[in-house]
């Protein structure tokens, strides 16, 4: 058995704190879509919106920090053992066959997990972050020239935004215990070091 | 030495410890007597800059209105010409969008339903002397009464029957009351005329409909010393607003309008001086269409909604009743005797009365909301009316993809009134009078229907019935402090205030259903497969563990 750093600090720091915005993000966003009522619309909309800013604040740093690190080549997509990996989570996770994906730390994502996190980044969350911005900003959308826009239509990108990030955070939350042990993913989440079978 | 040093340091301290507080006790003296004296000059000189009781022209004992009007134009020569050519005077008004003639003079309502062959009575409400019936001369510079509107007295009062008279003589009032009105004090009232105020508009403006607080919903005399949660403009002890501030008036003519209303104003606050011919009377022309400060979010509201859906949360808010339905159907009930029959439902308000049929009333009543741009149209005499549908006395235009349109709320005033059943119109008919045709004297239909067609040019088919109508009031006035505005949850929730309002996106009111089901059942899903995935797992590596 061996261990690797795989994640540094400041990836666990975003990491963690983007999840939970995320999920809060989820819980008061589905509550000014009219889902249920739990906060209360006003003070859902109002969180809703704060932490909207926190976790825009938050991608500033996390954009600036991949590239200085270089660390954006993480998500570059392969095909390369795509299908391994498919068959690994149909049938070999569960004859407890070897992992077919070796980690590295300039190859810290699997195929399936860089092909994921790759469709978050360029479909999930401009979709959430566009149609947000344009919800946040509905009456100024003459300034961008988008005031031929209805509110239906920027709602209704948000929320399908919002159903997308669900499904793939219940996906999300599941593979992490996918790892080489159930919890090993999790625990480099948190403490950087990764467990792998060699 | 040092000892005395200490000593004369010591006696210099205590002297100004004495003087400090005497010199201060002198300022202060100094200052209240100062602070009195602007009051006393503030008390002693008028904001005005005539004193009409100093006018020789007023050491008059005036024998009628008309006199006292006359001796007013003496000095404001052009005054009763301007006042010719305003609604309050001609009871006309053509709009010239719909080209409908309205004004008084013109609609038939679903309250006392029609001025017309009632102008004894209703004139108590008209700026002039003595319009009784077609002959009135409208010419006539000294018909215009002044002081209905610019009494400072509060003692000058137009009683119905008197065709726009106040009592001369020593008159029973309210008649049969055994209480008696002293003979008006024209030169009293000549002497201490003013600007209007609350209480001079709202002389007609609060008793439209025939009573306080009858017609509007959000005028009711109530306001004439309303406090700060009533309306947060005119609260007596605030900001202290008479109807003209926002009723900017030039040349007697009175800005804003129920015929033709300002529903929304693009073009945002009005500076002063800038004369384009927008009405001063909105609350853009003051607050703008960004009006909010702290909480930007509610500026995205005002291209659809109109600031009085959210600031007036409730009509009739000042503890008086407001009337919501008419049925005149059930009129002329009398009792045994054939007397005229009253009763009170248990507010102490009249719910029947044989002259007028059944009533109800509210208090605090949450509006009704519609779209809305400022263009009203009026089912007039002579519009077809044939008892099928319920007749829309006015309809108010507008729909969510016109930009001119908001959201504003509205109190519907419903009831059920006279139609001529052979003329297919709505019916002007005669109440009021002395004569043996008016309705509140004799109680017969179809005298009272003769009479009134007749008086409209056209003869009475022989045959009415009644018919259901409808008359929408925009809400405007009685704005609430913000903190007593709408909360956003009122409208956005599921049966929320604009539930009826069609063609809006609405946060919060779970308006996407079949998306919904589709995004959480596809989530569900997921979250099935994960367990599925997960208990194959648990149970195998169990396995492989044996």
């Amino acid at each position: 058995m061996a261990r690797i750093y795989i994640f540094k600090r400041f990836e666990r720091f975003w990491h963690w704190s983007q999840a939970a915005l995320i999920i809060f993000m989820l819980v008061s966003g589905f509550e000014v879509h009219g889902s249920y009522h739990l906060f209360g619309f006003e003070n859902a909309v109002t969180y809703h919106t704060f932490a909207a800013w926190m976790i825009i604040a938050l991608w500033v740093f996390a954009v600036f920090w991949h590239f200085t690190t270089g660390e954006w080549k993480q998500y570059i997509p392969t095909m390369q053992k795509v299908d391994a990996m498919i068959k690994y989570y149909i049938t070999g996770i569960f004859t407890n066959a070897p992992h077919p994906f070796k980690q590295t730390r300039l190859s810290k994502h699997n195929p399936l997990q860089r092909l994921a996190y790759l469709f978050v980044l360029l479909v999930i969350n401009p979709v959430i972050w566009f149609s947000g911005w344009a919800y946040l900003f509905y009456n100024d959308l003459a300034v961008v020239g988008l005031e031929w826009l209805p509110l239906n239509w920027i709602a209704l990108l948000h929320v399908l935004g919002a159903f997308m990030m669900l499904i793939f955070l219940i996906a999300h939350v599941y593979l992490g215990t996918a790892g080489h042990t159930p919890t090993s993913h999790i625990k480099a989440m948190v403490t950087g070091w990764e467990e792998t079978d060699e | 030495m040092k000892k005395t040093r200490f000593k004369i340091r010591y006696l210099l301290l205590l002297a100004a410890g004495l003087l400090l507080p005497l010199s201060a006790y002198a300022t202060v003296q100094t200052q209240s007597a100062v602070k009195t004296d602007t009051k006393q000059a503030e008390k002693q000189v008028s904001k005005s800059t005539a004193d009409h009781t100093k006018f020789k022209e007023l050491q008059k004992d005036f024998k009628s209105g008309p006199e006292v009007t006359k001796a007013c134009l003496e000095c404001h020569t052009e005054a009763a010409k301007q006042v010719h050519k305003t609604k309050h005077w001609t009871w006309e008004f053509l709009n010239p969008e719909t080209k409908q003639r309205l004004g008084k003079k013109n609609v038939i309502n679903n309250f006392c339903t029609s001025v017309q062959s009632n102008q004894t009575f209703c004139s108590a409400c008209h700026v002039g002397y003595g319009w009784k019936d077609d002959s009135f001369d409208f010419a006539k510079e000294e018909n215009v009464d002044c002081v209905v509107c610019h009494d400072t007295t509060g003692k000058y009062k137009k009683l119905p029957g008197l065709s726009g008279h106040p009592n001369y003589k020593t008159m029973e009032w309210p008649p049969h009351s055994g209480k008696f009105r002293e003979p008006t004090d024209l030169k009293k009232i000549a002497q201490n005329v003013g600007k209007t105020s609350r209480q001079t508009c709202g002389g007609c403006h609060f008793y439209g409909g025939g009573g306080d607080a009858v017609k509007h919903g959000d005028l009711d005399s109530s306001l004439k010393k309303p406090l700060r949660y009533l309306d947060v403009h005119m609260d007596a002890k605030g900001l202290n607003f008479s109807c003209g501030k926002c009723h900017l008036s030039d040349s007697h003519e009175v800005s804003g309008s129920r015929y033709a209303p300002t529903a929304s104003d693009e073009e945002g606050a009005i500076i002063r001086g800038k004369d384009d011919g927008r009405n001063p009377t909105t609350c853009v022309a003051c607050h703008d269409n960004k009006p909010h400060k702290s909480y930007a979010k509610l500026n995205d509201h005002t291209d659809k909604v109109a600031c009085q859906t959210c600031h007036i949360p409730e009509f009739a808010r000042g503890n008086l009743p407001t009337k919501m339905t008419w049925d005149w159907s059930t009129a002329g009930r009398l009792d045994e005797k054939g007397h005229r029959i009253k009763t009170r439902n248990s507010a102490g308000m009249v719910a029947y009365d044989s002259k007028k049929g059944d009533f109800t009333y509210e208090r605090s009543v949450i509006p009704e909301y519609v779209w809305f741009n400022g263009e009203v149209k009026f089912t007039l005499f002579g519009d077809k009316v044939d008892g099928s549908d319920v007749v829309k006395i006015n309809q108010f235009m507008g729909g969510p993809d016109d930009a001119d349109s908001r959201i504003w709320p509205v109190k519907v005033f419903r009831g059920k009134q006279p139609y001529d059943v052979g003329n297919q119109t709505l019916a002007v008919f005669h109440t009021a009078g002395k004569d043996d045709a008016a309705y509140w004297k004799n109680y017969d239909w179809e005298k009272a229907m003769e009479v009134g067609m007749a008086t409209m040019g056209v003869k009475y088919s022989g045959k009415m019935d009644f018919v259901k109508t409808e008359m929408s009031w925009p809400i405007t006035h009685m704005v609430a402090p913000k903190e007593d505005a709408l909360s956003c949850a009122q409208c956005h929730r599921e049966e929320g205030r604009l539930k009826n309002v069609s063609g809006i996106y609405m946060p919060g009111t779970n308006n996407t259903p079949t998306i919904d089901k589709l995004g959480f059942g596809i989530a569900l899903l997921a979250l099935l497969g994960v367990f599925v995935h997960g208990g194959i797992r648990i149970l195998t590596s169990r396995k492989g563990a044996k």
